[in-house]
């Protein structure tokens, strides 16, 4: 029983133990330094793959007509340009307001629906077929019926960006009410808590990992409604921007709102996740020794 | 009641599947106020759905089951359930845990702060508040799933195999602290194990269940003294002479 270093069979008692206070700190200490070395290890191997493909790309890229294809020096060179000259922001800006308009939007109304559509069986079976269909149509092929109902303008681009991310951030919530574990339903029940209850303190925490699942999908396609709002409606925003440089042939400058938009998807994707790992610290699990 | 039945079961069955599979037939046990009843059977007997019928979270299919006269429909207050897999809440510390049961019966902030605090410190937790279930082991889980059913002061504790998923020893150090804890705090309580040893040592009485159909074979009375010493009572020869008398009754229940 006193053999320490083995969590199972630690009594009360030997917590106490400073022998294996110190053990653990020891212990401690290690499993921080492997976690410091792999963090290392990772950002050494980002650096390295950024090198060599940026270094691929500024190759090939000299060889080739700069009307069909450009190279990293002279994207940035062009991006230092746009930025400063307040032209970037200007337009990413415009675009920036529709996708967290349609965003927000879609979140609000799909975790609404997805858990009202999860509770009401009855809602349920009469919506499931139209969402279902919706999710299927590719949504692009709905943005000219927007833009008969909603005109070209921002009302109309959110209406795009909200088509784009509603129906993933529905299903994931339906889906993650669906898959709590029957187990602690019981656990609810066996502690008689009211309906209330049993949705605060055990369906809505489970379904939590689904729904910032369906968020972040959401971002992914609403970086891609976005983008395809600014084409197929009114010219504005980064689309514009892409739009003008390609058909002035100004590739280098073209590749500065194409290399923000993947910029935009790293950082929205990570905001989500440091928002993530502060609501629902359990999801975080680090790894046991 | 006048006897001091706390809990009966009354020619209950439970089928399912459309009565295809018989979980138990016609089963009839009576629980005394203060007692350990254990029910010890194989896999498949139908003791953990008869324990789920006890605590309501099941309808037995026919018959009854009656908490202090009052027929048991859905889970009955003063009854407080232990799962064989823990059943805490990966979203709470262990704190939250414990103050489920308060919590949701709304029990005041102040009031369920002590209690938490207190049985935290009787099942040996103290400084373990604020982790997660992830970051404890099985027993001290399991720990937290006891601490949080005695939270609730029930009158009547039912135990689903509440330690078939740990290991050996801690099982063995948790059985001494349940003995000890039911020194405290005398409660009802109703014991699922499939351990023979472990219904010897923690019970007042076994119930023997066999299978096909899931049925009580036989109520044994086991009159070790309390308070208990696991390592005393295996030593006594009438021990030894149950625990064989019993092995004899689920033998031919085990299906290998």
């Amino acid at each position: 029983m006193s053999k320490v270093g083995n969590r199972s069979v630690i009594g009360p008692s030997l917590m106490l133990d400073s022998e294996l206070a110190a053990e653990q700190r020891v212990a401690r200490e290690r499993a921080r330094a492997v976690q410091r070395r792999w963090t290392t290890a990772q950002i050494a191997i980002r650096i390295m793959s950024l090198v060599v493909v940026l270094g691929a790309w500024e190759y090939v890229g000299r060889q080739i007509n700069p009307v069909l294809f450009t190279y990293p020096t002279a994207v940035a060179d062009a991006a230092v340009k746009m930025i400063a000259s307040g032209e970037l922001w200007k337009y990413l800006s415009q675009s920036l307001i529709v996708l967290f308009a349609g965003l927000s939007l879609a979140a609000v109304f799909g975790i609404a629906l997805g858990l009202v559509m999860a509770r009401f069986w009855a809602i349920d079976i009469a919506l499931d077929t139209y969402i279902t269909a919706l999710y299927s149509i590719p949504s692009v092929a709905l943005v000219p019926v927007l833009v008969l109902w909603f005109g070209f303008e921002t009302t109309a681009k959110t209406a795009v960006v909200f088509l784009f991310t509603f129906f993933p951030i529905v299903i994931n919530t339906y889906q993650g009410v669906k898959n709590v574990d029957q187990h602690l339903i019981e656990v609810g029940r066996a502690f008689r808590c009211n309906e209330r209850n049993l949705w605060m303190h055990i369906v809505l925490p489970a379904a939590v990992p689904f729904i910032v699942a369906g968020l972040r999908l959401a971002i992914g396609r609403g970086l891609i409604g976005m983008v395809l709002a600014d084409l197929y409606t009114a010219i504005t925003g980064i689309g514009y921007l892409i739009a003008r440089y390609a058909s002035i042939y100004r590739t280098d400058a073209m590749f500065v709102p194409v290399v923000t938009l993947g910029v935009l998807g790293i950082t929205l994707t990570g905001l989500l996740r440091f928002v993530e790992r502060r609501v629902a610290p359990w999801m975080h699990q680090p790894e046991q020794e | 009641m006048a006897d001091g039945t706390k809990i009966v079961v009354d020619h209950a069955s439970k089928l399912f599947l459309e009565g295809t599979v018989v979980a138990f037939r016609n089963v009839e046990l009576n629980v005394r106020s203060n007692e350990v009843l254990c029910i010890v059977g194989p896999s498949g007997c139908g003791k953990t759905t008869l324990l789920r019928c006890i605590g309501g979270l099941l309808a037995p299919s026919s018959g009854q089951v009656l908490i202090d006269g009052h027929i048991v429909h859905s889970p009955r207050p003063g009854v407080a359930i232990v799962f064989q897999h823990f059943g805490l809440l990966p979203w709470k510390t262990v704190v939250d845990n414990v103050g489920f049961g308060l919590k949701v019966a709304g029990v005041p902030r102040q009031q369920l702060a002590e209690r938490v605090e207190h049985y935290i410190r009787l099942v040996g937790l103290a400084g373990f508040e604020n982790q997660y279930p992830y970051q404890l082991s099985g027993g001290m889980q399991q720990r937290v799933g006891l601490a949080r059913a005695l939270a609730t002061h029930p009158e009547i504790l039912l135990m689903d195999e509440p330690f078939a998923s740990v290991d050996a020893q801690t099982r063995e150090v948790l059985q001494e602290e349940l003995l000890r804890l039911h020194e405290r705090e005398r409660k009802t309580m109703v014991f699922i194990t499939h351990s023979i040893d472990e219904a010897l040592v923690l019970g007042d009485r076994v119930a023997v269940m066999a299978t096909r159909p899931g049925r009580v074979k036989e109520v044994l009375t086991v009159n070790f003294a309390r308070p208990r010493d696991p390592a005393a009572v295996r030593a006594e020869p009438r021990y030894t002479e149950m625990r064989n008398h019993i092995w004899e009754e689920l033998r031919p229940s085990v299906v290998v």
